[in-house]
């Protein structure tokens, strides 16, 4: 596997929408080879005739009756918002400039 | 001052039996534990919110309607504490991150509901390492949680606040969640009792999500019993919770007062018992089979070959997850908003609001799930580590065709100082190597004390049991310790230092 460095890490971060400093860039570079080395060792026992498990104990789809049930109040739904407006939530402009 | 010391080393079982007899109060018992809270966690730091004037409004409600002759729940009265990764309706609620600081949840999750119901005071808010992530607490963003067997020393995580407010007698119950040994690990740490669940045993609904395949809440306590019957009280099947179980909740309190291991068929776990395991933790393990083994239970080794892929298979699939489920603090509909200077993008505000609000071991395992899940590795990460699950899961189907149960130490050592493995991502990762492959299978396990190991600290002895057998954990398990509490004279808790205190 290919080693992943700060650029790597930086793109990733960029994808999880996580600003990172660039001390943590340098920190997460250094360890992240070491973690992934000592995990792919899951690739040599992982054969293709093993089935992959997803989800612990077997299950099929849920359903429920189309019923209506109590659910949050618009107030209670909106009373952990940083911001809210006209009883919706108030959020920072979507578009850029560019 | 002595009595009060008395009602709080109770078990929950004997705090309700007193409660039932009337020979104290809920409201006196109530006000004990909060007394005992104010005289240690101030330095303890097991609670991130006491919620004094609820939990004493609840206590002298049940009091009152003990009084009127009300048919009550056996533990209504008696207190408990909540790890704050469980959402509860008007207490503060904040899974140990910054990014959730000052949320008030505006729901219960189903298991404090139940909780609710039954009328246990809820005393607070537990600490743990942010977004349970971690095994020492030291990721809480909160600050450390003390061991009560020494201040210089974890007390496991990431449910490290439940394990030590009921280790150090603030609560007789608490609840905690183990996603890879969360429950169990603390609990061998602090000398304490902890059982996760079948998966689906306990609904989800309300606890906030880090790998929702592997998540599952259970009981932290003091003995066997009193796990047995909190998880009596917290199981069962919830609409809420699409993976939650159909089946009937088993009698657990009446197999943990069995205490009858003859003819028992205990499998040691071979691949979870030499290198790498402390030798007096060893040692302790091995005595405790030996009383078992005397007691009429027969030992074996078995092999599960496949578990030495567990820990890789887990550190993918957990931050997989992760890094899925805590997409949702992106600031917009709860918890911190940090908005960068001159205004922003929705998407730098995000971006800001995660770097500033997440810790280092949050933002390393999201990263991390990311670059799993990412084009070009899928296969040979996420896919490989769903196979090695499948192979887990085998392995435990093989050997619980010739054996009850298996048995493993809980965790390699005893409790670790602060600092000593918080550098080391995967030194701190080995802590949960005998743990994570019941997650992985969704198969229910138990720690209790097996004695003191290596500095005085205390081990701990894990069963697990096939999925839908919870209940024979709590019958070796009471029958376990009870032969260790004749052998020692008493509880392990017995032998831990007096707090020194410290006022909140």
């Amino acid at each position: 596997m290919p080693a992943i460095g700060r650029e790597d890490v930086a793109r990733l971060a960029d994808l999880a929408r996580i600003q990172l400093t660039d001390d943590e860039i340098t920190r997460f570079a250094g360890e992240f080879d070491a973690i992934m080395d000592a995990v792919a060792s899951v690739s040599e026992v992982a054969s293709e005739d093993v089935p992959a498990t997803s989800h612990p104990i077997p299950l099929t789809n849920v359903f429920r009756t189309d019923a209506v049930t109590r659910t949050l109040t618009q107030e209670e739904a909106l009373s952990g918002a940083p911001d809210a407006q006209d009883g919706r939530f108030a959020v920072p402009q979507i578009l850029g400039e560019e | 001052m002595a009595e009060q010391n008395d009602l709080i080393r109770l078990s929950a079982a004997a705090q309700a039996d007193g409660l039932a007899s009337g020979d104290f109060s809920s409201a006196e018992l109530t006000a004990a534990h909060l007394d005992r809270i104010d005289a240690v966690d101030g330095d303890l730091n097991a609670f991130l919110h006491v919620s004094r004037e609820e939990a004493l409004e609840v206590a002298r409600d049940v009091d009152a309607r003990r009084a009127a002759g009300e048919t009550l729940h056996r533990l209504a009265g008696v207190p408990i504490a909540v790890k704050d990764v469980v959402v509860t309706r008007g207490i503060p609620t904040t899974a140990g991150s910054k990014i959730l600081e000052g949320w008030v949840p505006p729901y219960d999750a189903t298991l404090v509901e139940k909780i609710r119901d039954a009328r246990l005071p809820i005393l607070g808010k537990t600490n743990m390492d942010e977004f349970a992530m971690g095994s020492s607490t030291e990721s809480s963003a909160y600050g450390r949680t003390l061991n009560p067997w020494g201040e210089d020393r974890i007390p496991g995580g990431s449910g490290g606040g439940s394990a030590a407010a009921v280790a150090a007698f603030e609560a007789p119950l608490a609840i905690g969640t183990d996603t890879g040994g969360s429950i169990r690990q603390p609990a061998a740490m602090t000398g304490s009792v902890g059982v996760k669940p079948t998966y689906g045993s306990v609904s989800r609904y309300g606890l906030i999500a880090m790998a929702s395949s592997l998540d599952q809440a259970g009981p932290c306590t003091r003995t066997v019993e009193d796990s047995a019957l909190l998880h009596e009280l917290i199981a069962g099947h919830d609409p809420k919770d699409s993976t939650s179980l159909r089946d009937p909740v088993a009698a657990f309190g009446e197999h943990a007062r069995r205490r009858d291991v003859k003819g028992m068929r205990i499998g040691v776990i071979e691949e979870l018992e030499g290198e790498g395991f402390a030798p007096e933790v060893r040692a302790r393990f091995e005595e405790s089979l030996a009383l078992l083994e005397q007691a009429g239970a027969e030992i074996v080794r078995v092999a599960c070959p496949n578990f030495r892929y567990a820990l890789g298979a887990y550190y993918l699939i957990m931050p997989s997850e992760a890094s899925s489920n805590l997409a949702k603090f992106d600031g917009m509909r709860f918890g911190q908003r940090i908005v960068p200077e001159g205004g922003a993008t929705a998407e730098a505000v995000m971006k800001a609001t995660r770097g500033a609000g997440f810790g280092a071991e949050v933002k390393r395992r999201i990263l991390l799930g990311t670059y799993a899940l990412s084009a070009g590795y899928y296969d040979a990460y996420y896919g490989s580590a769903q196979k090695v699950r499948t192979l887990v899961q085998r392995d435990f189907a093989a050997a619980f065709e010739s054996v009850d149960v298996l048995a493993s130490p809980t965790a390699p050592t005893g409790a670790f100082r602060f600092g000593e493995n918080a550098e080391d991502p995967m030194a701190m990762y080995l802590n949960d190597v005998a743990t994570i492959p019941a997650n992985l299978a969704g198969v229910p396990g138990i720690s209790l004390p097996s004695g003191l190991a290596e500095d005085g600290m205390p081990a701990g002895i894990q069963f697990l049991a096939p999925a839908f057998a919870d209940h024979r954990l709590y019958e070796v398990g009471g029958a376990l310790e009870a032969l260790l509490e004749d052998s020692w004279g008493g509880p392990l808790l017995d032998k831990a230092p007096e707090l020194k205190g410290g006022a909140k």
